[in-house]
């Protein structure tokens, strides 16, 4: 089996051809290849939800893919959510209703909130704890995280 | 709610970076031609090292440095900030699981990881203490080399320290009831979801370091001691912090990068795993008996302590978490005779440091859970017997220290109010109220300068870290209010000693009430130089002219500060710079060395239910209210009150390490180590706070955000022992432990079968 390969991906909507190591993760080549350091690195064990990405409109652990496993699909990360300088219902959500706190855990939470909110745009509480139970805030500012997603689901919705 | 001003609660500043994914944490950032360290550790907690082979480790592609310690200086360097006792790398023998022995520099992290797999260490393993009664066993191994403290009687034993206080008579107090017992406090670990990170790169001139550090200025004097430098040679860049809560305040690996940055004279970087933050930090454990008496109203007569606390390897701070955690350890209650004993106790663990709340959660757990249990025995609930023993404003209540700085009955009577406490209870719920104190700095040093720039926006430069509190949103509040200036002229610079003056420490929930003052200073700095000019350009006595919150007052109009400004730059343009500077200075009388600034006092009260099938505790409804003085940022209270109320839910419910029997943690990494999510929080949380405008910070704000986690435990364990009526005294209240409880008490009650 060859060391390295080349995969083809869209990463926020540019395409990309990179040459990654087999063993490392979607994770790496995003941080340390691509260049897009807002996915963040913590537990690396598909716990704590810091690397989540959305990959073909699911959310997933960008720590427990491979980069060879991304090849042909299509993969957005923090870095996409605006859109020419302007902040998304989320993003903009998370600011006003203060949940950011250190703000290391955010991009994983926005990019697990993006994703329910794609798929169910009007989420209940619960909906809501449960889509974002894999994403651990030490900071614990899980009310004001609930409070900004159901805000943006309201303005999305308008 | 978006305005700018003292008290409003505006967007955070550094929060679009925050939500962008452009915040640079540590790790983000990359410098050519830079090294990527890996750590060589062993498989168990204490090992003599009989050798070192670094060979294979250099033949793999791409390893440049292998860092031992017969590359470091002889005698071996050592750091600390209360003892010089952590040495660079493992010296002769390692003292906990993660030790590190030896660390590999390379051109990418796999070859450094491949590097560190093939490091031979020979070595042995040696006999090693995890527990406190293990440590204190009389032929029980030194953990530390006695030579390290010289003079000291008790270098001998594991006893690192006692502190002893206390004020009355305690064995002549009288009581009618005399309630003793022992409390356990688990080891837990921060988990800041930011693992820490570390780059050190030499230049021409010295060293600069990038740490996702709480105290850069500390650090910098650190550093520059051992590498023998200058201050003005050593450049700590210290981006916020993804998550601190105290385990990022010292030195951990920045000088062992340093050094190996010297030697490679090229960058290198350390990126911990989260497994190797479990072995670089965590919270004091503890084990502490607590002995009260009451009168048979309920009224406290003698309290004593014996807090023994478990710390690791090396100190680290976690000394003076001891001294400061138990020396209030009464809390906010008039206590008429009091007996405290603190031990801190080394081990061969993980080594223990500041942790949100700095010892009192430990303390608190235990008093006020012995509270609880002398209220029980006296037939009072656990409002009325705090009502009747806590401490009115300006009571003495801590003999030596600080006055009662609040009207902390009212934080008690709102937390009740808010839980209900007077209704009525459905079947097999309970309820648990707790109050919870911490001294705020007993010293500070805090410089700030605020640079009010020719087209009347402001830079301010204030070295505290941003560490997820919004300590830059709030000190671009005090400006905007002191200067008339909206926030979006208004940029706060921190985290760079090569540019922003001195800070001392962003810990003990100071930074809004010492830099705030500092910063408060500073404008009034520039407030005098702008009356003068304001005087001058009317031809004025500047007597006849005042200025306060962003306005000059002249006798015949008022003007606006930022007018004044651009008037009296001319067409030179140019600055005014105002300093501004705070210190709290050392009282070498008193117990802990300084009074406290303030008083942090929080007030819990849950309503929860026990699943009696599975042991589950469920919490109905969690309140959790503050004496904040005045809140500068209400948002930004709420945010880490509530936080901070969470994260106290860790220790109560889940978080615990595990040893084996070898020293090896067991439940290292986010799979077997749980912290709250989502999932876990009470069916309702709320947050309220008392604004009396009383603390010494400006506008009569005092620090917050560690009081919401102090006292959640008791609480918890209160509610749980009146919704079952069993009462547990070790943390946390796992499952299996509430339901072992649960069966301990079935088998008790049934009636004995006689075979």
């Amino acid at each position: 089996m060859p060391d390295r390969l080349t995969v083809e991906l869209t990463v926020n909507g540019a395409p990309r051809r990179v040459e990654v190591a087999v063993h490392h993760t979607l994770l790496d080549v995003l941080r340390d290849q691509v260049g897009l350091t807002g996915t963040k690195e913590c537990c690396v064990v598909g716990e704590c939800g810091a690397c989540t990405v959305i990959v073909d409109g699911l959310p997933v652990n960008s720590c427990l893919m491979l980069a060879v496993e991304a090849d042909g699909h299509e993969v957005r990360t923090v870095e996409g959510l605006a859109r020419v300088g302007q902040l998304n219902e989320l993003q903009q959500a998370f600011l006003d209703r203060g949940a950011t706190q250190c703000g290391f855990c955010i991009p994983g939470q926005l990019m697990a909130a993006q994703a329910l909110l794609e798929k169910n745009p009007d989420p209940t509480v619960a909906e809501i704890h449960e889509a974002l139970a894999g994403n651990l805030c030490r900071c614990a500012g899980y009310e004001q995280i609930t409070e900004a997603v159901l805000t943006a689901a309201e303005a999305m919705r308008r | 709610m978006n305005g700018g001003r003292v008290g409003d609660s505006p967007r955070r500043v550094g929060g679009h970076g925050r939500v962008t994914g452009a915040q640079q944490y540590v790790a983000d950032i990359h410098l050519p031609d830079e090294l990527h360290v890996e750590l060589v550790t062993l498989d168990c907690a204490r090992a003599r090292i009989v050798s070192i082979d670094a060979s294979d480790a250099l033949a793999v592609p791409g390893v440049q440095l292998v860092m031992t310690p017969d590359d470091l200086p002889e005698p071996m360097p050592r750091f600390g900030p209360q003892f010089r006792d952590r040495p660079i790398l493992a010296v002769g023998e390692t003292k906990f699981h993660g030790d590190p022995v030896a660390a590999v520099a390379a051109e990418t992290k796999d070859a450094a990881e491949e590097g560190a797999r093939r490091v031979r260490v020979d070595y042995e393993e040696l006999p090693a203490v995890f527990t406190i009664g293990g440590a204190l066993a009389p032929d029980a191994p030194l953990v530390q080399d006695p030579s390290l403290r010289p003079g000291d009687p008790l270098a001998g034993s594991n006893v690192l320290r006692e502190h002893r206080y206390g004020w009355g008579d305690v064995d002549a107090a009288e009581a009618d009831l005399v309630v003793e017992n022992s409390y356990v406090f688990p080891m837990v670990t921060h988990f800041a979801i930011e693992p820490h990170a570390f780059i050190a790169a030499p230049d021409e001139e010295g060293l600069t370091i990038w740490s996702s550090i709480q105290h850069p200025y500390w650090l910098q004097r650190v550093i520059a001691e051992l590498v023998e430098l200058p201050l003005a040679r050593v450049r700590v860049v210290a981006p916020d912090p993804g998550g601190a809560f105290g385990g990022k305040q010292h030195a951990k690996y920045e000088p062992l990068v340093a050094f190996m940055a010297l030697r490679a004279g090229r960058p290198v970087r350390l990126v911990l795993s989260l497994e190797q933050t479990f072995q670089a930090v965590r919270r004091n454990s503890a084990e502490i008996r607590v002995r009260t008496g009451f009168r048979s109203d309920g009224a406290v007569t003698f309290r004593e302590i014996h807090a023994d606390y478990l710390l690791g390897a090396y100190a680290d701070i976690s000394d003076r978490v001891v001294g400061k955690g138990a020396y209030p350890g009464n809390g906010p209650y008039r206590v008429p005779a009091s007996r405290i004993v603190a031990r801190s106790i080394l081990s061969h663990t993980t080594p223990s440091t500041a942790f949100r709340g700095f010892g009192a959660p430990q303390v608190n757990w235990a008093v006020e859970s012995n509270l609880d249990e002398g209220a029980r025995a006296l037939g009072l609930d656990g409002l009325e017997i705090r009502r009747r023993n806590i401490a009115a404003r300006g009571d003495r209540f801590l003999p030596y220290d600080t006055p009662a700085d609040g009207d902390w009955q009212q934080t008690l009577d709102r937390a009740a109010e808010l839980v209900g406490w007077d209704r009525p209870l459905p079947d097999g719920h309970g309820r648990g109220i707790a109050l919870g104190i911490k001294l705020g700095p007993t010293t500070g040093l805090s410089h700030a300068t605020v640079r009010f720039l020719g087209d009347g926006s402001v830079l301010v430069l204030a070295g505290t870290s941003d560490m997820g509190q919004g300590a830059r949103t709030v000190f671009a509040q005090v400006a905007s209010e002191e200067l008339g200036v909206p926030l979006g002229r208004i940029t706060v610079v921190s985290g760079d000693t090569h540019i922003v003056p001195y800070d001392q420490q962003t810990s003990a929930s100071r930074s809004s009430v010492l830099m705030g003052n500092a910063i408060l200073d500073a404008c009034r700095d520039l407030h005098e130089q702008l009356r003068e000019m304001a005087a001058r350009a009317d031809g004025l006595d500047p007597a006849r002219v005042s200025v306060e919150r962003g306005v000059a007052r002249l006798p015949d109009r008022e003007v606006p500060l930022v007018e004044v400004l651009k008037v009296g730059l001319g067409k030179l343009g140019g600055e005014l710079i105002g300093n501004g500077v705070v210190r709290k200075e050392a009282e070498p009388d008193h117990p802990l060395g300084g009074t406290a600034a303030f008083y942090e006092l929080n007030c819990t009260a849950i309503e929860a239910t026990v699943d009696e099938g599975t042991g589950e505790v469920v919490l109905v409804r969690h309140a959790t209210v503050s004496d904040v003085g005045k809140a500068l940022n209400p948002m930004q209270v709420r945010m880490q009150d509530e936080g901070a109320a969470i994260m106290g839910l860790g220790h109560t419910l889940m978080e615990h390490y595990i040893y084996d029997e070898n020293g090896r943690l067991r439940n290292l990494g986010a799979i077997d180590y749980r912290i709250p999510t989502s999932k876990d929080l009470p069916l309702e949380m709320v947050s309220e706070i008392v604004e009396n405008e009383d603390g010494p910070g400006p506008y009569g704000a005092k620090g917050m955000s560690e009081g919401a986690l102090l006292c959640v435990a008791p609480a918890v364990a209160a509610a749980v022992q009146q919704a079952t009526g069993v009462t547990i005294r070790d943390l946390p209240l796992t499952p299996q432990r509430v339901w072992e409880a649960l069966e301990e008490r079935r088998r008790s009650r049934e009636p004995e079968v006689v075979s």
